[in-house]
């Protein structure tokens, strides 16, 4: 399905969309004033951006550098040159330990790469520990936000789940009471798996060492009590050196979530005695991205989430409506790199209004890649182009232009269309407004009879 | 300004076909202020139709005719920030032109901020006595920087504001979100109509609620789609294009 017609779906229940609304733009609100109080917060930003272009620039380097260091630290280093060899990378770390049940703290990388169905069906027990995650994993759902996986849901569809799930009082909403349930749920897993997935926030290549973010703890938990930990990481995801991280760890939970900082930065160096750390380097189309001169620094993206908090669309369509593993205006300029025949109404879903490159803590112009999407889309012909260029025709250049189309201004612009975009019968602008009130005559006559 | 400078009018051209009034305001406007303006008949469209929908590789013609008809003046202004953007950002590389079109580009304003940075006007006076609600159009406002961001850590300003302010009567009326999208967003005002309309309705509301009597902006593309919703919904409330307010308050 397409993201308008999923987006009317989400439209269907108006009460619920606009508490979805809502909702976001309480998170952005809090990242406003949470940015306002830091006085350099756009020197801050200019710096973010100017580090990441110079990781993108480097990256060959930054990335071996970062592997020799990594390893003299005993961490085993594997590299996978996509999804698939991701998932085998990580299978076969549990098989050597022959462990069925893990425990995985929230990761992007891994949800990309499609991993928990792949160790499912090796009989691998995975459970998501970020409580989020774990509730949309129980609704066999994937994440409909990256840093709030569950946002789309309401108390009272988690009160039924835990409900159901985990024998919680029925009809009991109260948020500490279904933590707690959660919490008491997750220990039991923590203890019991051998080995441990988190993802990578910063990997500094000066030291070798990774930088995990959790709120809630659940990365730390995971690895400590864990004999094997295996971090995920997209190769993007370098800095140059530890001290770089006093510019993103400042940005990263403001832009989030408003918070100054995230609850938990945990930075892992070396293994503890008897254990194992393993970082696996995923490239999984990022070189190909990287190639791409337009669409390059997209790859500066620290996963915050900020563009889709602010996002118009994104708060009032959710982030189902999008059909990618990232949603909202980054996943819409990172997923028809990996597609663009199946994400070819993401760059569209756009008012191209801005406020996702003003929020962006990393200055990442995204509106402007989602026009040049835009670009690529109509110019790689085969695609779903002509069906857009029909929707295209049903309004804006029917409706109102059609009205008007006689009009020998517009035949001039209008002549250089494809012809399948100029008429159309259907008026999708007058389903829920009117048309302007056409006047008696146009600028030009009267300024031709007035004025010349 | 000095008579020696020759400035034209751009009229978009759903300007020029639906709000012929926005564009007698602007000119009128111009002309108390001053300023010797002149239309120059044979222009068309900007091209941004096309090229926001993925065509602009197909505005080449279109933006040669653009660049022939203006560029002979000083300034080119136009009651739309989305036009100027357009002009400014988003036309093809027209082959052994590229001076001239770095040119264009810098000659080119939206009708506010010409009042303010090119004529230098920092207050208008005059009388309007009606609560005024302002939609900060985002090509112009995040676009062009005719106001300061939300989303930014940057002091207050506003072009508009500060032309509107010192109108006797005017009150400007703070928005609870003072500058999000509509949701007309050209092509998308119908790809994406279910959005484009809710995000609509949401924008009235925050007018409405407010106590707004007349919504205003500077790009007609924005206030048509609001406009459209609002008629649909009989919501009383009031659109003016900012040069039809301040060319009525300078009466």
């Amino acid at each position: 399905m397409s993201h308008p017609a999923k987006a009317s779906e989400f439209l269907k229940d108006p009460d619920k969309a606009k508490w979805h609304d809502e909702t976001l733009w309480f998170v952005r609100d809090k990242r406003d004033n949470s940015s306002k109080g830091i006085p350099e917060w756009e020197k801050l930003r200019g710096t973010a951006s100017q580090i990441k272009d110079n990781v993108l620039a480097n990256l060959d380097k930054y990335l071996l550098a970062f592997e020799e260091k990594a390893k003299a630290n005993h961490i085993h280093v594997h590299w996978a040159k996509d999804a698939e060899e991701h998932n085998q990378i990580v299978l076969s770390i549990l098989q050597k330990h022959k462990c069925k049940a893990i425990v995985k703290s929230k990761s992007i990388l891994t949800e990309e790469c499609h991993l928990n169905p792949f160790l499912e069906k090796h009989g691998v027990d995975v459970v998501d520990t970020d409580l989020g995650e774990r509730i949309v994993q129980l609704l066999h759902q994937p994440p409909s936000h990256i840093v709030l996986p569950a946002i789309h849901l309401k108390k009272g569809e988690i009160s039924d789940l835990f409900h159901e799930k985990l024998q919680t009082q029925k009809g009991n909403e109260d948020p500490e009471y279904l933590t707690h349930a959660a919490r008491t749920h997750l220990r039991e897993k923590f203890l019991a798996a051998k080995v441990a997935i988190t993802g990578v926030n910063f990997a500094v290549a000066e030291t070798g060492e990774f930088v995990v973010c959790t709120n809630e703890g659940n990365a730390d938990m995971g690895v400590h009590l864990a004999d094997v930990h295996i971090a995920c990481m997209g190769i993007e995801k370098i800095i140059p050196r530890r001290k770089d991280l006093g510019v993103f760890l400042r940005l990263l939970a403001r832009s989030a979530t408003g918070q100054p900082i995230t609850n938990y930065n945990s930075h892992f160096r070396s293994p503890s005695p008897g254990k194992e750390l393993h970082v696996v380097l995923v490239d999984n189309g990022r070189t190909k991205q990287l190639a791409r001169e337009k669409f390059k620094n997209s790859l500066k993206c620290i996963r915050c989430g900020a563009c889709m908090n602010t996002c118009p669309i994104y708060r009032r369509s959710g982030g189902y409506s999008y059909g990618s593993v990232v949603p909202g205006p980054i996943g819409s300029i990172l997923s028809p790199g990996l597609d663009i025949k199946k994400h070819s109404t993401l760059p569209f879903a756009s008012t191209l209004c801005g406020s996702c490159s003003d929020v962006c803590p990393v200055k990442i112009n995204i509106h402007e890649q989602l026009y040049e999407w835009r670009q690529e889309i109509a110019k790689n012909q085969g695609l779903n182009v002509k069906k857009l260029s029909m929707q295209i025709a049903n309004g804006v250049f029917s409706v109102p232009f059609a009205y008007q189309m006689s009009g020998a201004l517009l035949r001039g612009a209008l002549k250089i269309l494809p012809s399948s975009i100029t008429y159309s019968g259907l008026n999708t602008w007058g389903k829920q407004r009117e048309l302007p009130e056409v006047p008696q005559a146009t600028f030009k006559n009267w300024y031709k009879k007035n004025k010349a | 300004m000095s008579t020696r400078k020759k400035i034209a009018l751009f009229i978009p051209c759903y300007v020029d076909q639906f709000y012929p009034k926005v564009g007698i305001a602007t000119l009128e406007l111009l002309e108390k202020l001053g300023c010797e303006v002149s239309y120059p008949i044979e222009q068309t469209c900007c091209g941004q139709p096309m090229a926001n929908a993925g065509y602009e590789h197909d505005t080449m013609d279109t933006t040669k005719h653009f660049l022939k008809t203006f560029e002979s003046y000083d300034y080119i202004v136009a009651p739309s920030g989305s036009c100027v953007l357009h002009i400014k950002e988003h036309t093809p590389e027209i082959p052994g032109k590229g001076k001239e079109q770095q040119a264009i580009k810098k000659k080119i304003f939206e009708l506010t901020e010409f009042i303010t940075d090119i004529l230098q006007i920092k207050m208008l006076q005059g009388h309007f006595p009606h609560k005024v609600g302002f939609h900060a159009s985002c090509h112009g406002h995040r676009g062009l920087r005719l106001g300061s961001c939300s989303e930014r850590n940057e002091p207050y300003f506003s072009k508009a504001k500060s032309l509107l302010d010192h109108i006797q009567g005017l009150e400007w009326i703070a928005l609870r979100r003072q500058d999000e999208c509509c949701g007309f967003g050209g092509t998308f005002a119908v790809t994406e109509e279910a959005l484009s309309v809710q995000m609509g309705k949401d924008r009235l509301e925050d007018h409405l609620t407010s106590g707004v009597e007349i919504l205003t902006g500077g790009d007609m593309s924005c206030i048509m789609h609001l406009e459209g919703i609002a008629r649909r919904n009989k919501n009383p409330l009031k659109f003016m294009h900012i040069a039809e307010i301040l060319n009525q308050a300078i009466q």
